[in-house]
């Protein structure tokens, strides 16, 4: 007996559209698709990040309807929006609180990644265009973030685009062409708003990509043991993990809608509700807290280039990461010191937020007073996120390549299905 | 579960991550702590106090601060000040009408080409006392008064800061601290000095309901009407909001019992 006797056309109309432009067997062959029965929660991210991308292009395509990419305009259109467009005061929210929950689930769909090794053999171009999705999220997140046009905004805007600076001989070039001009103004607000318009659709595309990545090798799962005999590892996409998916989607749009209606601006910073002014700098240019971990990182290099260079191989790593990591053993279940050292990784990532939000010159803890002047002496936010930027690394270019040689897994069950009939409590 | 733990690790540590993104620390003054009937999910404008804030901006504050992106009409829309059931259209509403009657704006061209002087309408947004930034701060001994369409947004506890500014003036700098030229000292503010003079004082404007108009009386209607001004949506949002959770939640349940009923025979 199998469970996917594939798709067969009944009517008519299905025979004859079937032969022609296999269109519902698409559908049907997405979704009556082999998936292992032994999945988590942490599998319903991906499902919710599309909801959310989904969300992001509705809610996006309605605001562009109304706002205006310019630099007197900008800012005025936004309060537009918000007071006389109808849902306007709904949509704005959604969308910008939208980008924070895409991602915090994407983050959270990373680490799950890593945990369980989904992007080893034979998930590595999986994994490799989920990088790049993440990549062009972090543009159109920070170009997003321009268009209101607010101090934040703009001064985001200068930093990020003086950091190309820092290149030798072209650095200069670079940025004037980012520009458009001498300095961030109407040209740079007005290729941000087009380039933000566009660049969600190549990353629906590259979801595409992705989703079919996902369909040559099938889904990874907790084990990390591959699918062996798919009638009893595993079990149709649908009903059963659209249903589970769906619980998961749900859960977390409540999470969604509780940011949007009752505290819409409690990821923002409240300068951004002032006009941008050239002539003004904030004292506190912070990013979004999502590139927080990052922003840490640039500012725990004393030299520019090399703090630029260290921010952007952050990510870059994560394209090789596959092969960095050494271990043959996907899931991290079954690796008690790899499992050690993630953990770490995540609070070093949460720590470098933490970094990223504070003054390089605060005190993580205070240790005593300096003798001479009576100040507080302890460990700087610089030094911490130069120890966490330095572990971010070691976990990659050493951790995971040493271990996988020396670490002595545990014993893995011999089949998914086996170690689902093991662990005898029924899943809450 | 063997996750659990981890499950635990990483939820904890992702609700620290937001905070900390969130939380970026105000390194002000203290301030003080009033409370706002528009706090909490299910806060409210105190319409009374909204209106009696009004009268504060009217009469005192809109000397010198604009308050541009907000149109007359507003005022009479649902969750602002003087929203009447029996004129759901703004426009319509006698109390609008007059407010709106009370300003002159500068319209046209006519069809000589002239631009001309008229009473302002509902439709039209509060005009500003100077025309442009120069001239305001030409006024104002070279400081701009901040506009007011979103000021409580736009700072850090928005509401007990502009409250807190109101009422921390002090007549005499203490010892040590140098008042330059046409400043005066506020604790509230960073760094002491402001520019602005005291905007407050006791019997600064007669309410009409009989309120007695102390300073902390005054301040504390005039953060509720600017808290409106700057978020006049905002019961609506909540009424929604609600509305948007309890159908979140009932709807999560059904897919919890779908779920249970799809794998009740599959062990997973």
């Amino acid at each position: 007996m199998s469970g996917y006797p594939g798709y067969d056309p009944k009517s008519g109309f299905e025979k004859w559209l079937d032969a022609r432009l296999p269109i519902i067997r698409l559908g049907y062959d997405t979704f009556i698709f082999p998936t292992p029965r032994n999945l988590n929660y942490w599998w319903t991210f991906g499902g919710i990040l599309a909801v959310i991308l989904m969300s992001q292009i509705i809610t996006g395509i309605i605001l562009a309807m109304h706002y205006v990419p310019h630099v007197d305009l900008a800012f005025d259109s936004v309060q537009h929006i918000k007071r006389d467009v109808n849902f306007g005061w709904m949509l704005q929210p959604m969308h910008a609180v939208g980008a924070s929950m895409m991602f915090l689930a994407v983050y959270i769909h990373m680490f799950r990644g890593i945990y369980y090794g989904s992007y080893k053999s034979p998930r590595e171009v999986l994994w490799i265009v989920g990088v790049v999705i993440y990549l062009l999220m972090m543009a159109t997140g920070f170009m997003g973030y321009v268009l209101p046009w607010g101090q934040m905004s703009f001064w985001g805007a200068t930093v990020i685009t003086n950091l190309f600076s820092a290149f030798p001989l072209i650095g200069e070039s670079i940025t004037q062409w980012l520009w458009g001009g001498f300095a961030v103004d109407d040209p740079t607000l007005n290729r941000f708003f087009s380039l933000h318009f566009v660049l969600p659709f190549a990353i629906l595309g590259l979801v595409i990509l992705h989703v079919w990545a996902l369909h040559v090798p099938g889904n990874n799962n907790p084990t990390g043991v591959s699918v062996k005999n798919v009638d009893k590892d595993t079990l149709p996409f649908h009903p059963y993990y659209t249903v589970k998916d769906g619980f998961a989607i749900v859960v977390f749009l409540m999470v969604f809608v509780a940011f949007v209606f009752f505290m819409p601006d409690a990821l923002n910073h409240p300068d951004n509700y002032i006009r941008a002014n050239p002539l003004v700098t904030p004292p506190h240019i912070v990013p979004e807290w999502y590139y927080l971990p990052f922003y840490a990182m640039l500012r725990a290099v004393p030299n520019k280039l090399g703090g630029v260079i260290t921010m952007f191989g952050a990510i870059a790593v994560l394209f090789v990461l596959p092969w960095l990591d050494t271990s043959k053993v996907r899931s991290m279940r079954y690796r008690p010191l790899a499992k050690l050292f993630f953990i770490i990784f995540v609070l070093a990532c949460v720590g470098l937020g933490w970094a990223g939000a504070k003054s390089p010159t605060d005190l993580v803890f205070v240790t005593g007073t300096d003798a001479a002047t009576g100040a507080p002496t302890g460990l700087s936010f610089l030094w911490f996120a130069r120890i966490l930027t330095l572990y971010y690394y070691a976990f990659f270019v050493v951790i995971l390549p040493v271990l996988g040689l020396v670490e002595k897994p545990k014993d893995r069950p011999e089949s998914i299905e086996k170690s689902v009939l093991k662990s005898a409590p029924k899943e809450a | 579960m063997r996750l659990s733990k981890l499950t635990a690790t990483i939820f904890a540590t992702v609700a620290l991550g937001t905070t900390a993104g969130s939380a970026i620390a105000s390194e002000g003054p203290e301030l003080k702590h009033v409370e706002f009937s528009f706090e909490g999910p299910f806060g409210t404008y105190d319409k009374a106090a909204a209106q009696r804030g009004f009268q504060v901006y009217q009469e005192s504050c809109s000397n010198c601060h604009s308050m541009k992106l907000v149109a007359i009409r507003s005022l009479g829309e649902p969750g602002g000040p003087f929203y009447d059931e029996e004129h759901p259209n703004a426009n319509d509403n006698p109390v609008i009408k007059a407010i709106a009657a009370m300003f002159t704006v500068t319209d046209g061209p006519d069809s000589e080409g002239d631009m001309f002087e008229r009473p302002a309408k509902p439709f039209d947004h509060f005009p500003s006392p100077f025309p442009n930034e120069q001239a305001a701060r030409a006024s104002n001994g070279g400081a701009l008064p901040p506009d007011f369409s979103v000021l409580v947004s736009a700072r850090e506890h928005g509401p007990q800061y502009i409250y807190s500014i109101l009422t921390s003036y002090e007549d005499e700098a203490p010892d040590g601290v140098e008042l330059r030229d046409g400043m005066n000292y506020n604790p509230a503010f960073k760094g002491g000095q402001i520019g602005m003079p005291p905007p407050l004082f006791e019997d600064l404007v007669e309410y009409s309901d009989g309120t007695k108009a102390s300073v902390e009386q005054m301040a504390h209607d005039v953060v509720t009407f600017m808290a409106w001004a700057s978020d006049p949506k905002m019961e609506e949002r909540k009424r929604m909001g609600w509305m948007v959770m309890i159908y979140l939640f009932i709807f999560a349940l059904l897919m919890y019992g779908s779920y249970k009923a799809v794998w009740r025979d599959v062990e997973h």
